[in-house]
């Protein structure tokens, strides 16, 4: 190489060097102040404009907005602020589903997303339930869409009636699995019960082809694991007070006296607490299954109005 | 027919040599496969946005290559005035024009077969990245013989606006050469608001202009079908060669026009 090469060499290393350095003192930097929302704008709203205005890039286009829905969850999410929002999530879905009315995913994440209840979700099961209803007005022969709605009633709303007539509805599609008729109507006679929401979850965990929404199934089913052991627990503290004629003030007290091996773990592996005045069992207050849901419950248990 | 081939030869390997046609193929073919890295930021729906995004790519890049090469073709060799020494030539003004028209035809089928090839190199390797019982969830698998309809039209769509941008070219500036292709463009993809523009009407004159707007600018709405088959969902034979049949009548149409309009011009 020549002496002008070696210079020209040297002279783009020494920039690139300059540009790398630079950009590290630019990283150390206070950053930039951002308006409320953290300067995310969701400029259009409309569908059918957006429709219009990505001409005939709208499959990509829905793609662009999926990973902006999944982006604005995951932050709100994880933010701290007790102010934050989910304001853009139903929007970013419904314009991803009317620029590609086939994006499965989309509604089916989409309506999990917003059924999640505050600071984990918005806690919009109404907005899920459109969501799934546009999917399968676009798709009538996705049984799954009238699965998910009736799911959401079940768990979210806890309107069994409604619940029971997505099931059975879900049920006459053709492809809908054979389980579905009698869980509505086990749903519709009794309510909810713990094994119809292990079945349910199940059923999610089995055909889920992403592990996002496998990994949701799998709480799901640990945290119904960990209600059946609160459960076991208060039928063993209730035998040993009633045997011992003693209140139970410790898991010592069980592990002692032979009801219990060791102090009892949950599905994640986080001891249980022992609320001895009260008299409550609970998870640990940093257990990865916290919060537990509030279950659905049988229609016999809501008393003499229903 | 040996002449309108040498002009295409030619033009083809000018396109060759030209150093924004390699950027652009390089950069499209980059794009696919950086498709990797946003495919990780979804929830689990790689295949279909990686699928989504080298139909999208394949299609923005070579309307670029088809427009911004369209428009040049003639324009140069008239600003340049070499087009006084080729026809002089034993070479008619319709061979020059067919001729330019095939070479770029021809830059541009090479280009959509290889960005084709690396799209479905990139989707047979992600293939491989998952589990059998995943792929099993797809719509359709990865690497899909019905992804070939949609780069078919897609081709064929990119035919008709070199077409358009020739016929331009051969009385307009390249400016406005590109600003009416890409307008015609535009106004193509929106065949199906023109055609029941009606619906949102009261008046029947705007009504018979959008209609007749829908039959006479090319409808190049048809040819989009990436939807479709990246969902799996049915694309019948019927349509691909129906469509590509008639972007093939509107290229003959529109070179013919552009033929004639060139045969009568003055270079004086």
């Amino acid at each position: 190489m020549t002496v002008r090469g070696w210079t020209l060499a040297v002279g783009l290393a020494a920039l690139l060097a300059g540009v790398v350095g630079l950009q590290r003192a630019r990283e150390r930097l206070d950053p930039l102040p951002m308006p409320d929302g953290g300067g995310s704008v969701l400029y259009v709203r409309s569908p059918e404009v957006m429709k219009r205005a990505v001409l005939s890039y709208d499959a990509v286009a829905a793609d662009l907005y999926w990973i902006r829905a999944i982006q604005h969850y995951g932050a709100t999410k994880l933010s701290t602020d007790p102010g934050k929002a989910y304001d853009q999530l139903y929007p970013l879905l419904d314009i991803s589903t009317s620029l590609d009315p086939d994006f499965t995913v989309a509604y089916r994440f989409g309506a999990i997303f917003l059924s999640e209840p505050f600071p984990n979700g918005p806690g919009r099961a109404d907005q899920a339930i459109a969501l799934l209803q546009k999917g399968l007005t676009a798709r009538p022969e996705t049984w799954a869409f009238a699965q998910d709605i009736g799911f959401v009633h079940y768990w979210w709303r806890h309107d069994y009636a409604q619940a029971a007539a997505w099931f059975l509805r879900a049920s006459a599609i053709p492809g809908a699995p054979a389980w579905m008729k009698p869980l509505a109507a086990v749903t519709l006679a009794q309510g909810g019960n713990r094994a119809s929401s292990r079945q349910l979850w199940q059923q999610v965990n089995d055909s889920a082809d992403v592990d996002w929404l496998r990994t949701q199934a799998r709480l799901r089913l640990r945290q119904l694991d960990a209600l059946d052991q609160i459960d076991a627990l208060r039928t063993i503290a209730a035998a040993y007070e009633r045997r011992t004629g003693l209140r139970l003030r410790s898991w010592d007290d069980l592990v002692r006296s032979g009801y219990l091996r060791g102090v009892p773990r949950d599905p994640a592996g986080y001891l249980y607490r022992l609320d001895a005045a009260r008299g409550r069992i609970t998870l640990a207050p940093d257990s990865s299954l916290n919060p537990l849901p509030t279950e659905p419950v049988s229609l016999s248990s809501m008393g003499p109005t229903l | 027919m040996r002449t309108i081939a040498r002009v295409a030869v030619s033009v083809f390997r000018e396109s060759v040599r030209n150093k924004v046609l390699y950027s652009l193929v390089c950069f499209a073919v980059l794009l696919i496969s950086t498709a990797y890295l946003i495919g990780q930021l979804t929830a689990g729906q790689d295949i279909k946005i990686i699928k989504d995004l080298g139909l999208a790519a394949i299609s923005i890049f070579g309307l670029l290559i088809a427009v911004f090469l369209g428009i040049t073709l003639v324009w140069k060799e008239i600003e340049q005035r070499s087009i006084y020494s080729m026809l002089a030539k034993p070479l008619s003004r319709s061979e020059f024009v067919l001729g330019k028209y095939a070479g770029l035809a021809l830059t541009l089928v090479v280009n959509v077969g290889l960005m084709g090839l690396a799209y479905y190199a990139m989707l047979a390797y992600m293939a491989t990245t998952f589990p059998p019982e995943a792929r099993a969830a797809w719509p359709a698998p990865a690497v899909d013989p019905a992804l070939m309809k949609a780069l078919g039209l897609i081709l064929v769509e990119l035919l008709l606006v070199t077409a358009v941008a020739l016929f331009f070219s051969t009385f307009s500036s390249p400016f406005l050469s590109a600003v009416l292709t890409l307008a015609i463009w535009v106004i193509g993809t929106f065949d199906a608001d023109l055609r029941n523009f009606e619906s949102v009407v009261a008046s029947p004159s705007a009504a018979a202009l959008a209609r007749g707007l829908y039959y006479l600018i090319p409808n190049f709405g048809a040819f989009d079908v990436k939807l479709q088959v990246v969902h799996g969902l049915p694309v019948s034979w019927d349509y691909v060669v129906t469509t590509a049949a008639y972007g093939a009548v509107y290229v003959v149409l529109l070179l013919t026009g552009a033929v004639a309009i060139f045969s009568r011009r003055d270079f004086k």
